[in-house]
């Protein structure tokens, strides 16, 4: 079975469609599938529902499809860095569903899991617990959170091999393998495609039952705060 | 009264050898500065224990980022995982403290720090998460706006991050803790009286 596709239109080829749920990696521009948002992009989808904790700035990440208005809603944690984003939301053309960051996470991870939903004390007596059911356990409240099954997760990765197995770098990893994991199908970019059997099978961080289509592309993985600090001694 | 810095040292105070700790953005940022010989692992939420300072200029990592999405560099004893894990040791208990920012406090614990009705929202991040699950809260705020009013109510009037989550208040006029009936005061900041810590707090003082 071949996984490796040559370019990020030709691995999202016959799996996009309007209206779907998508699930995408990346913590806010560290490790986001660049070259899969510009492709989705390319091909017009339209009325998206993205989870993604964070939706990019104005001219990059999800921020380039919030511009063309293909997103219709988003599931995030943060939004604060994209003025359109607020622009879209304050004027009532893009819906909004706040989730605590773990929760988020966990949605994914459970979904990716076969488990529906799960109980967390996170967001107990806040907004965020209207219209969830709350059970005790041990003498405490806990709320039920359903898990996210997506029609599609695109992700991130430094490594392939090409069975897709993957390799993370750093903290560019965040929310790549729990998005990964919740969607029916999963496309990842990646950094380098490496022949089989130079991944050492003990540092495999997402095996490659998660993974249905690789991408090698170059990714331009800006930064959002540089932040530096003087040498003492130069 | 102390200042931005004092305040972190303050806090600094709070934390133990061997302690696992998240640190908020603002004023808890700096309370690494004041760790001193402590064996302190920081934690940052987007998947890293073992965070080390801003890199020198020219070798910031795009792949290397905190939670406030600064560029920052590893320490010997790091450690990266995924979102679903980091989230896990939050909720899970592992992590003994975390030291954040709020907009409000209220004398039963209640924390308000991430909306504002009305004006720009920007969403929760992790805060919920770590108020829920972290062995204690710390909260290091100014004890007043800018507008001179209390930010130690009774009742927070802003949107909760958490109901009764809050262990302990450092603010630039003293350290407050949460009791039973409301708060009690631990220290006055250098210069402040009592009288004038009352003074400042519309909460209740037991």
């Amino acid at each position: 079975m071949n996984k490796i596709y040559g370019s990020a239109a030709e691995a999202l080829d016959g799996v996009l469609s309007d209206g779907m749920l998508i699930a995408a990696g990346g913590f806010g521009l560290c490790g986001i599938p660049e070259l899969l948002l510009q492709a989705i992009k390319d091909a017009g989808t339209k009325n998206l529902t993205f989870a993604s904790n964070n939706a990019g700035v104005d001219d990059f990440g999800i921020g380039i499809l919030l511009q063309t208005k293909q997103v219709k809603k988003m599931i995030s944690s943060y939004v604060g860095e994209n003025a359109e984003f607020m622009r879209q939301y304050l004027s009532g053309e893009l819906e909004l569903e706040f989730n605590p960051q773990g929760t988020l996470a966990e949605r994914m991870r459970a979904a990716g899991c076969g488990i529906p939903g799960f109980y967390t004390k996170t967001g107990v007596g806040t907004v965020i617990a209207d219209g969830k059911e709350v059970k005790q356990f041990n003498g405490e409240d806990y709320i039920l959170e359903e898990g996210i099954f997506a029609d599609l997760s695109i992700v991130k990765a430094w490594k392939a091999d090409d069975t897709g197995n993957l390799v993370f770098r750093k903290t560019a990893r965040n929310f790549n393998p729990p998005a990964a994991m919740c969607g029916k199908i999963c496309v990842a970019e990646v950094e380098e495609i490496v022949p089989r059997g130079s991944l050492d099978p003990d540092g495999i961080h997402l095996p490659g039952i998660y993974v249905h289509r690789i991408v090698q592309g170059e990714h331009e993985k800006r930064i959002e705060q540089r932040t530096t600090r003087t040498r003492e001694n130069a | 009264m102390w200042d931005r810095n004092q305040m972190a040292a303050r806090a600094a105070e709070e934390l133990e050898d061997g302690m696992y700790v998240n640190l908020g953005i603002g004023i808890p940022t700096l309370v690494a500065n004041y760790v001193g010989d402590k064996d302190i692992t920081l934690q940052s939420e987007n998947g890293m224990l073992g965070m080390g300072p801003f890199p020198f200029e020219g070798e910031e990592d795009p792949d290397l980022i905190n939670a406030g999405k600064q560029t920052i560099t590893e320490l010997s004893r790091t450690a990266y995982f995924d979102s679903a894990q980091s989230f896990g040791m939050i909720r899970g208990g592992k992590i003994a403290a975390a030291i954040l920012g709020a907009m409000e406090v209220a004398e039963n614990g209640d924390l308000a720090n991430w909306m504002i009705p009305g004006k720009l929202v920007k969403g929760m991040g992790g805060a919920m998460d770590l108020v829920a699950g972290v062995g204690r809260v710390i909260v290091v705020m100014d004890h007043t706006n800018k507008h001179g009013d209390s930010k130690v109510l009774p009742e927070c009037t802003l949107p909760l991050t958490g109901k009764g989550v809050v262990d302990r208040i450092i603010t630039n006029l003293g350290v407050l803790d949460v009791v039973e009936g409301g708060l009690r005061i631990v220290e006055c900041a250098d210069g402040v009286t009592e009288d004038e810590l009352r003074a400042a707090t519309e909460a209740t003082l037991v």
